[in-house]
């Protein structure tokens, strides 16, 4: 049992420049072509961030109480913002990884669990790009990050496994029903403006602030916003609950995978 | 020698659902209803030894492909088992899901890692691939600019950097330029000879002649027929005559001399015998000598009405290529409407032209100018002969042709 885990772990191992060479690979082609490449993946949510602040800023400032800063509102939708971009390309990826490398799959025969690695690291490379824009505004706003931020990775991190784990999952039912890669966007976009990232929960009346309770996305935006915009630790017990579903969805994952494997290739 | 592939009661079935829901319940462990299973191979059982090169044949839906990709890893076996004993490297329908956008370098390289190679390793081996793959400056250039050929070249290069100990090859061997066709199929040839293992599909009987050892004859998903690479082609070949006739027929039979002799076709006309003639006394021969005047005589029953009856015959030498052949359509004397019941006979008078050996005439009867369309019988290794030398001076080759020398000074004006 143990030497055939070892086994597989060393086969694995020797596909590590595969692994180095389809995610950099993967970043270049979605902006092979463009002169401006990686920038792009970054301009979208930054766009946003601005078309919200330019619109919304003077409805809002008022309203977000404890910030000592007059920037508080494009500090405090820009956390959210890289919280749910983390989140939604990660689902993305997990979403479109088998129908997008279906020619890979049926073609050549390489371990398929690298996949998910694959796409998890060039959802990090991503990810890090955001994070250092958005801290390049940040600091031109004179809001300085401090020891809060050691946080981060680990958010970073949570955020890309629970979009990866839910988009895996349904990545692996839309190779059998392809309806689900066009649902999936819309119940996002939904999801979106459920999620406190372009107004906050304190400006809504009490009586609904229960309904957020069920959205784990609610709580991962607020950590973002805890440790960027608030300077303080986010509720441990919220991330170990996040965790908690990002596992069960991993575990789905798998399950699924291993109950279809033999007939993925078959409907690529 | 030693088993590199080892296949056990393989079967592969797409599986079908009549609803979402079914689907779903088998995900879940429930019990399904009106799950339909369609085979499209079955209870195969066959090994491949180290060093051995095996050609797969059969039509197009035999499941020749389906079995390709389950030994080489990217489908996964319904029933049964696939047993390796060594690395499997394979060249699939084209391509190896390389990207357009990059460079056929930038392709190779990542080409390399999928096979599980380190950087360095890459790295050390692509310089041989540019040189294999001879596409020139295109090397670093988009993939997208290549032709189809191209990208077969950087394709096959890639997949044969490093000698794996089996070799897959579905198809690849007819796509690109003649010359290249020739490199690659070199290629193979040097990574046998160096102790690889081939498995081949093809639709060239001459590729897998001059390579397989054995042959695999795949007939609606189940082995029909293994064995000599020679015997199986005839078979094959007949099989394909005449496809979707219902009365059409396949024979093997074993001659004496453990030769295996194919004969197939419809039945409406019948080859009774043919034998070999001296044309001057008319005496039935067995050997003939080089120049001898000598004559085919093909016997036929004719069976039922039809509408044509053109005869041919081919000569073919010891190594089953074909010396020379002709029929009655290209010698404009085809017959119309011969009677039923009635018998015909055949005599092809020709000067024996041969080189010294064994030879055997393939005869077949059939409607239009191939045997093709309308296949009433065919006979391979129909009469077989020995030619010999007895009054000419020594030649080599199949063929006499005997010159005229002349041999005169060099006047220097002569170009």
């Amino acid at each position: 049992m143990i030497q055939r885990a070892l086994a597989i772990a060393r086969y694995w191992w020797s596909y590590r420049f595969f692994v180095r060479s389809a995610i950099r690979n993967d970043l270049r082609a979605r902006y092979a072509r463009s002169k401006l490449g990686l920038l792009w993946a970054l301009v979208q949510p930054l766009a946003m961030v601005l078309i919200y602040t330019l619109i919304l800023s003077h409805l809002m400032s008022a309203k977000l109480p404890e910030t000592d800063t007059v920037y508080a509102y494009p500090i405090y939708l820009m956390s959210g913002m890289l919280a749910w971009t983390l989140f939604s390309e990660a689902v993305g990826r997990g979403l479109g990884i088998f129908v997008e490398q279906g020619e890979l799959i049926k073609k050549v025969a390489f371990p398929r669990a690298l996949l998910p690695i694959i796409a998890l690291g060039s959802a990090t490379v991503n990810g890090l790009a955001l994070l250092s824009m958005m801290l390049m505004v940040f600091l031109f706003l004179g809001h300085w990050p401090d020891l809060h931020y050691l946080w981060m990775p680990g958010l970073m991190f949570l955020a890309l496994w629970l979009g990866l784990s839910i988009g895996l999952l349904f990545g692996l039912m839309n190779v059998f029903f392809r309806d689900i890669s066009q649902a999936i966007p819309v119940i996002l976009q939904f999801l979106f403006w459920l999620t406190p990232i372009v107004y906050a929960l304190s400006m809504l009346p009490p009586e609904y602030h229960s309904y957020f309770s069920w959205n784990p996305i609610a709580k991962l935006t607020a950590a973002f916003q805890d440790v960027i915009l608030y300077r303080r630790n986010p509720t441990e017990l919220h991330l170990v609950y996040l965790s908690g579903i990002a596992f069960i969805f991993t575990a789905l994952s798998a399950g699924l995978y291993l109950r279809v494997k033999h007939e993925l290739a078959d409907h690529l | 020698m030693s088993v590199l592939i080892n296949v056990e009661n393989l079967g592969k079935a797409f599986r079908t659902y009549p609803n979402a829901t079914q689907r779903i319940r088998s995900w879940l462990g429930l019990p399904t209803r009106n799950v339909k299973d369609i085979w499209v191979l079955k209870n195969l059982n066959f090994q491949v030894h180290a060093g051995e090169a095996v050609g797969l044949v059969g039509e197009n839906g035999a499941g020749k492909s389906t079995l390709l990709k389950m030994i080489a890893g990217t489908l996964a076996p319904t029933e049964g088992g696939i047993q390796l004993f060594g690395e499997v490297r394979a060249i699939l329908e084209l391509g190896m899901g390389f990207n357009g956008e990059f460079t056929g370098r930038e392709n190779a390289r990542h080409g390399l890692s999928m096979m599980g190679m380190s950087a360095e390793e890459a790295d050390s081996l692509l310089p041989e691939v540019e040189a294999f793959a001879e596409v020139g400056d295109y090397f670093d250039r988009p993939l997208r600019t290549y032709s189809s050929g191209m990208q077969m070249r950087v394709t096959f290069a890639v997949a044969t950097a490093r000698r794996p100990q089996v070799l897959i090859v579905d198809e690849a061997l007819a796509v690109g330029d003649a010359y290249f066709q020739h490199k690659s199929f070199e290629k193979i040839r040097e990574m046998q000879r160096a102790g690889t293992t081939l498995l081949i599909v093809s639709h060239d009987r001459g590729a897998i002649q001059r390579i397989c050892d054995r042959v695999i004859l795949l007939e609606h998903g189940e082995i029909s027929r293994e064995g000599d690479p020679e015997v199986i082609m005839d078979y094959y070949n007949a099989m394909l005559a005449n496809k979707g006739n219902q009365k059409h027929t396949v024979h093997s039979e074993e001659l004496e001399d453990g030769r295996v002799a194919t004969t197939s076709g419809t039945g409406e006309a019948t080859i009774q015998s043919v034998t070999l003639h001296d044309a001057n006394s008319g005496d039935p021969i067995e050997i003939a000598t080089v120049g001898q005047e000598v004559e085919l005589k093909v016997k036929l029953d004719i069976n039922e009405h039809i509408d044509q009856l053109v005869v041919g015959y081919v000569i073919k030498d010891r190594l089953r290529q074909d010396v020379f052949g002709t029929n009655t359509h290209l010698l404009d004397q085809v017959l119309e409407n011969p009677k039923p019941g009635q018998t015909q006979c055949y005599r092809f008078r020709f000067t024996c032209n041969l080189g010294e050996g064994s030879y055997s005439t393939s005869v077949a009867a059939h409607a239009d100018d191939t045997h093709v369309r309308h296949n009433y019988h065919w006979k391979d290794l129909a009469c077989t002969f020995e030619v010999v030398n007895a009054n000419k001076k020594r030649f080599l080759g199949v063929a006499w042709i005997p010159p005229e020398l002349i041999i005169e000074p060099n006047s220097g004006d002569t170009p």
